[in-house]
């Protein structure tokens, strides 16, 4: 080893050189995230923050006016809309892409031969996203296309989806059933949590495989439940793809009727879009937009938390 | 071989055989959209009627044809370019910054780590005009012919290049924290700076995490279309993504579906090997973000 410090003044000096090197160091290191977190986070959320109580249109200065922007939002009739559309989608889709994903995670549970595949293949659409995904979609939901000629073999005559106005949504949550790959993996996951001694002791007791999923994996598999209700239901407020590519050949905003008009939709056309409003580039109401739905997605959160106690099993041991 | 499947087969109860149905059911019509892709992009157009499984005749020259309208190259070079520069910058800035968190004393550090799990909860849709605002002003001194971010590539490779996954960093952060003091003890005793040992001993034991970064980094950026959308306007910035839309519009009123069907099989093709390959990452890096939701 090196040499040994003579006195102790000096060893504590050493430490405290390599202490100060060390925070250097740590400094030095996170400063990427730092300098980004500064500018793409704390700037444009300040700058958004003061551009909220203004307009601005990005050539001219901002004009202060107060909470006009905030009042407005609730005299706007299309927002009003998209908030409406928003919450069927949030009532529709996530109840029951939460649903099936949990049956799904529940067979794969059991081990049978060939689930290793089965997961793979329930898997695979998740990862597939963009424009790609929407029109093969759009291409299968179409009036004449492969989902309507299933459902004539079954004697049904289908709606014309995504030109209907009361059919739009409904298209959008048949989608939806793809991609629920990354709920179907958490559930997993919570259901090899769960005690299999409880299962065996349930069954001396005589309950069959039904009363065993009822009565030991529902509330055993509540926090998975509750936690995946918090992401699908933020994940429903960001909806933007899809409505946009789909709505993007239609006249009226937001599809028929403007039955796919979403929060994220419509911001977007506050912001550049030239169908709504003034002909767009109405940043300080996006940006209220913007604020709005934080504060919408922080009170859901929060909501959620509380009526989760309600119904939420966290082990008692 | 055989022997454990039979055995399983013959314990299989009444109960499992219907779970069993049920589940290859799903599957099989999980399956139906991507073989419908598949042989809708075969198909010629008076084919295109009726809903047929199979092409008749497989019109194999759609994926060339179909790659003789637009700038495909173009538009494929960019993505490479913003996907590749994007998973590069998104896994060595990441890692830097949770080798920091995890494995250095320094004062404030748990205060900065508690706003990285902070701007967790902000949801990217938040700040998107937010940034769009900024970046409008943000100067690029000429970089792709622009006064300012906005029409660069900058706003879709700085964010990587500079660790804006607070997620990812949380994944190797957790996962640095496990990796034993001794190992880069023994290294500083030998003389190795920091960097050193990040890059010869803790980046290289973080590989499952690096894979799970990488691969998510891949299909986000890959299959973003929000960002290119609303920062490329000049054609010659597309991505596949908006190239595939501008393809799509060209093709008027009755849309080609065969050719519609190729280009996005085509686009998606990247991600669906990369998935086949990977499919372990994927899981892991999934199970834990829980978004899925298709947005």
């Amino acid at each position: 080893m090196h040499s040994v410090p003579a006195t102790r003044r000096e060893a504590r000096r050493r430490v405290s050189n390599l202490r100060r090197r060390e925070a250097l160091t740590g400094w030095l290191f996170a400063s990427p995230w730092i300098i980004g977190f500064l500018l793409f986070t704390v700037g444009p959320m300040l700058f958004s923050m003061y551009t909220s109580f203004t307009r601005y249109n990005m050539l001219s200065a901002p004009q202060w006016i107060g909470a006009g922007n905030y009042v407005k939002a609730f005299q706007d009739r299309f927002f009003l809309v998209s908030l409406e559309n928003t919450g069927w989608m949030v009532l529709v889709q996530v109840p029951l892409t939460i649903g099936l994903a949990l049956l799904v995670a529940v067979l794969l549970d059991r081990n049978l031969p060939g689930s290793g595949v089965f997961r793979t293949i329930v898997f695979l659409p998740t990862v597939l996203g963009g424009v790609a995904a929407i029109f093969l979609w759009r291409w299968i939901l179409a009036p004449n296309g492969l989902l309507n000629s299933g459902l004539e073999g079954l004697g049904i005559r289908g709606p014309s989806w995504f030109s209907s106005a009361s059919w739009t949504k409904p298209g959008l949550v048949v989608m939806s059933l793809w991609f629920i790959g990354v709920n179907v993996i958490i559930f997993l996951a919570g259901l090899r949590g769960i005690d299999r001694t409880l299962y065996d002791a349930a069954e001396i007791d005589g309950a069959g495989p039904l009363a065993r999923v009822w009565y030991i994996t529902l509330p055993l598999l509540s926090p998975t439940t509750f936690f995946l209700t918090v992401t699908s239901v933020i994940g429903v407020f960001q909806i933007f793809t899809t409505a946009f590519v789909i709505t993007s050949t239609s006249d009226t905003v937001g599809g028929p009727k403007h039955s796919m008009l979403f929060y994220v939709l419509y911001l977007y056309k506050r912001a550049f879009g030239q169908d709504v409003g003034p002909g767009g580039f109405e940043m300080g109401y996006a940006a209220a937009l913007a604020w709005i739905l934080f504060v919408i997605i922080l009170l859901i959160t929060g909501l959620q938390l509380l009526l989760a106690r309600r119904w939420v099993h966290y082990g008692s041991s | 071989m055989m022997g454990p499947l039979v055995r399983r087969l013959r314990s299989m109860t009444a109960f499992d055989w219907v779970a069993w149905l049920l589940l290859a059911g799903i599957a099989a019509l999980f399956l139906v959209p991507l073989f419908w892709m598949l042989s809708t992009a075969l198909k010629t157009p008076p084919d295109l009627r009726g809903n047929h499984w199979l092409p008749n005749p497989f019109a194999w020259d759609n994926f060339v044809r179909v790659f003789s309208f637009g700038r495909w190259g173009v538009w494929a070079m960019n993505t490479i370019i913003i996907t590749g520069v994007g998973v590069i910058g998104m896994v060595f800035s990441c890692s830097l910054v949770a080798y920091s968190f995890a494995r250095l004393r320094w004062p404030g550090r748990d205060i900065v780590f508690g706003l990285v799990l902070a701007t967790m909860m902000i949801p990217g849709v938040v700040l998107w005009i937010p940034q769009f605002m900024v970046f409008a002003r943000m100067p690029a001194f000429g970089f792709q012919g622009s006064e300012v971010w906005v029409n660069t590539f900058l706003p879709l490779i700085m964010p990587p290049l500079l660790a804006g996954s607070s997620f990812n960093i949380f994944l190797f952060r957790q996962y640095m924290r496990g990796i034993p003091a001794s190992l880069s003890e023994s290294a500083r005793i030998d003389g190795a700076s920091d960097l050193q040992i990040y890059a010869r001993i803790i980046l290289p034991l973080s590989k499952p995490v690096l894979a799970t970064v990488a691969v998510l980094t891949f299909q986000g950026g890959w299959q973003d279309f929000m960002g290119p959308l609303i920062y490329l306007q000049s054609e010659r910035l597309y991505t596949l993504q908006l190239g595939l839309r501008q393809f799509e519009f060209a093709a008027g009123g009755s849309p080609a579906w065969n050719w519609i069907m190729a280009a996005s099989l085509v686009v998606m093709l990247p991600v669906i090997i990369v998935f086949l390959a990977f499919q372990r990452y994927f899981m892991d890096g999934m199970s834990v973000t829980g978004s899925g939701v298709s947005k």
